[in-house]
């Protein structure tokens, strides 16, 4: 068997060519453009992602408050936490598991792809999806609900609602990665919708009994809202520091469990 | 430059994977034994065996997608899962669907896009046979059609070293001869092809060498012909006379087997046993004779200990010896 030496091996190695720069950049941009169009294409995502915070708001927030700009206000911050947690869960959390559990991200592990590229290009698509929702709602809120916002409230607000996406796409990267592709979308619904409500997404938090007030300082939700809610001085007080470090340390234990559930795969 | 080089060589065959002393378990189950092989350009090398017996497992760590417990694993000198080898390799591994919303188009193209020097487009299409179907939605495809996309992908690199895990599931008879005269192509081309399968016609008609899995450990290996001389008996086959049969009666008959409309009877001693029973039923009809093929010999070289032992016949399990 031992016929063939070896060392010939060697000089089929030597045709390993790095990726230029160029064409790194080009992964993550088709990669990017390629997961945008995959998510808008299919409309059981896309839809409920941008309607249900709108239609929410609508009716929570303008219709049914007759005119308390204060309470339409105080809800476009807590929808658009609302809103950006939406994408984050369900394209990192349900649609991953789904695509892990059908073996195609097996496919993609064994190709040169960068393991990045996929979980970049999730982070921008839910980005962009975010944007639209937290646009949808503004719009919303100031023509229909009166809600007083200048030009600077309404970029802080959509950069921290933005950002403040990111731990979400953590727990649902850590999700997507520990999840069966069947129960996935509805584990992540009961997360999704108890946590927003007990962090007082839907009813403001100052209107839920004491133990649940402070029971909402373990939820990531929590804290993202409050930070929007301080763009219009409608928060509760704690300092901005404090609800960064929550958020980022509820990012860094998603992570966490992300990884592990990786490297548990592997053996 | 260097492939212009490679490419004239491409006739004789080089090593480019060898895996030694490789074991693998998972919780208290052992999933490869010592499994030693090497993989070379311009050849296929069929791994067979039943569900369960580490095809998929030997192939993931090829990969580098699973842990090895011990051994070693050296792929283009490097080791397996490294870009380097990533960027060499193709993989058709089982997948149970593909992103739906996708066209079979951007699904080259994005799979493209991960190479240094990706296959030509056209070439891609052409040879998966996907030339009509490349605006379809992942959605739309068949079980057929998803193994031509799934095949379409694996050589969008132009791989040096290519896995196919169950290629041709779902394929219909002319999608398979397409997806067989593909897999000679690139293996002329220099291409060293890993082929797992399910069909023994598929192993039969390309591999190259056969390594025959069981419970993990390489039991059996060799050319087709090799495989097939592994089962030195013969079979006779006739159609089921209406009469009942003395099979003992029979000389050198090992087995019979009479199922339906047909019954088989197999022999070590082809004319001996000829003679005995046409001598005794000269009126069977649709005799035929045929030589154990690559089924019966995988078969045969996959029944346990215990079956053997009952029909009384001894079979030559080198793999296991050594």
């Amino acid at each position: 068997m031992n016929y063939t030496s070896i060392e010939c091996a060697s000089s089929t190695s030597e045709q390993f060519v790095p990726m230029s720069p160029a064409k790194t950049l080009k992964v993550y941009w088709l990669e990017t453009k390629f997961e945008w169009l995959k998510t808008i294409r299919n409309p059981a995502f896309a839809l409920p992602a941008i309607l249900f915070p709108v239609i929410f708001y609508l009716f929570f927030g303008v219709l049914m408050n007759h005119g308390n700009v204060q309470a339409a206000s105080y809800l476009l911050s807590t929808y658009g936490t609302f809103g950006v947690m939406g994408p984050a869960l369900f394209s990192f959390g349900a649609a991953l598991a789904v695509e892990r559990g059908k073996g195609w991200l097996d496919i993609k592990e064994a190709s040169p792809m960068p393991a990045s590229a996929q979980i970049i290009s999730r982070l921008i698509v839910s980005m962009i999806f975010s944007l639209l929702i937290i646009i949808s709602l503004g719009i919303i809120g100031v023509f229909f609900g009166g809600v007083e916002l200048s030009v600077f409230q309404g970029a802080l607000l959509s950069v921290i609602l933005v950002f403040g996406g990111l731990p979400f796409c953590l727990l649902g990267l850590a999700l997507g990665m520990m999840l069966k592709a069947e129960s996935a979308p509805a584990i992540v619904n009961v997360i999704y919708l108890p946590m927003a409500f007990l962090s007082g997404l839907w009813i403001p938090i100052t209107m839920l009994p004491n133990f649940l007030q402070t029971f909402a300082n373990f939820l990531p939700p929590y804290h993202l809202s409050q930070l929007a809610l301080k763009v219009m001085q409608q928060d509760v007080g704690d300092s901005v520091f404090t609800h960064l470090l929550a958020l980022t340390l509820f990012a860094v234990i998603f992570f966490v469990f992300a990884l592990v559930a990786h490297k548990r795969k592997q053996n | 430059m260097q492939q212009v080089n490679s490419v004239k060589h491409s006739d004789a065959s080089q090593v480019v994977a060898s895996i030694q002393g490789l074991n693998k378990s998972f919780s208290n189950k052992q999933a490869l034994c010592d499994v030693e092989l090497q993989i070379k350009s311009n050849q296929v090398l069929a791994i067979l065996g039943s569900n369960g017996a580490g095809k998929t497992t030997l192939i993931n760590t090829l990969l580098g997608r699973l842990k090895i417990d011990s051994g070693e694993i050296s792929i283009f000198s490097s080791q397996p899962g490294s870009l380097a080898v990533k960027q060499q390799t193709g993989a058709m591994l089982q997948v149970a669907s593909l992103p739906e919303t996708l066209k079979i188009r951007e699904h080259i193209q994005l799979f493209q896009s991960y190479y240094p020097n990706p296959m030509d487009y056209q070439k891609v299409i052409a040879y998966a046979g996907l030339e009509s179907l490349q605006e379809r939605f992942s959605k739309k495809l068949s079980g057929g059609e998803k193994q031509r996309l799934l095949f379409a992908l694996s050589i969008c690199g132009n791989p040096k070293l290519l896995f196919l895990d169950e290629p041709s599931v779902g394929m219909d008879l002319s999608a398979r001869q397409s997806l067989w005269k593909a897999i000679r192509d690139l293996k002329n081309q220099g291409t060293a092809i890993v082929l797992t399968t399910h069909y023994l016609e598929e192993a039969d008609s390309l591999a190259d060498e056969i390594v025959l899995l069981k419970q993990g450990a390489i039991i059996q290996r060799g050319t087709n012909e090799q495989i097939k001389a592994c089962v030195s008996s013969t079979t006779i086959r006739f159609t089921t006379p209406s009469y009942p049969i003395d099979f003992n009666s029979v000389a050198y008959l090992i087995s019979h087997d009479v199922s339906g409309k047909y019954t088989a009877i197999q022999t070590n001693e082809l004319n001996q046993t000829l003679i005995s029973l046409l001598t005794k039923y000269p009126e069977l009809e649709d005799l035929s004779v045929s030589r154990a093929g690559l089924e019966e010999a995988f078969l045969e070289l996959n029944k346990d200990q215990l079956a053997q032992s009952k029909t009384g016949k001894s079979v030559i399990n080198k793999g296991e010896a050594a």
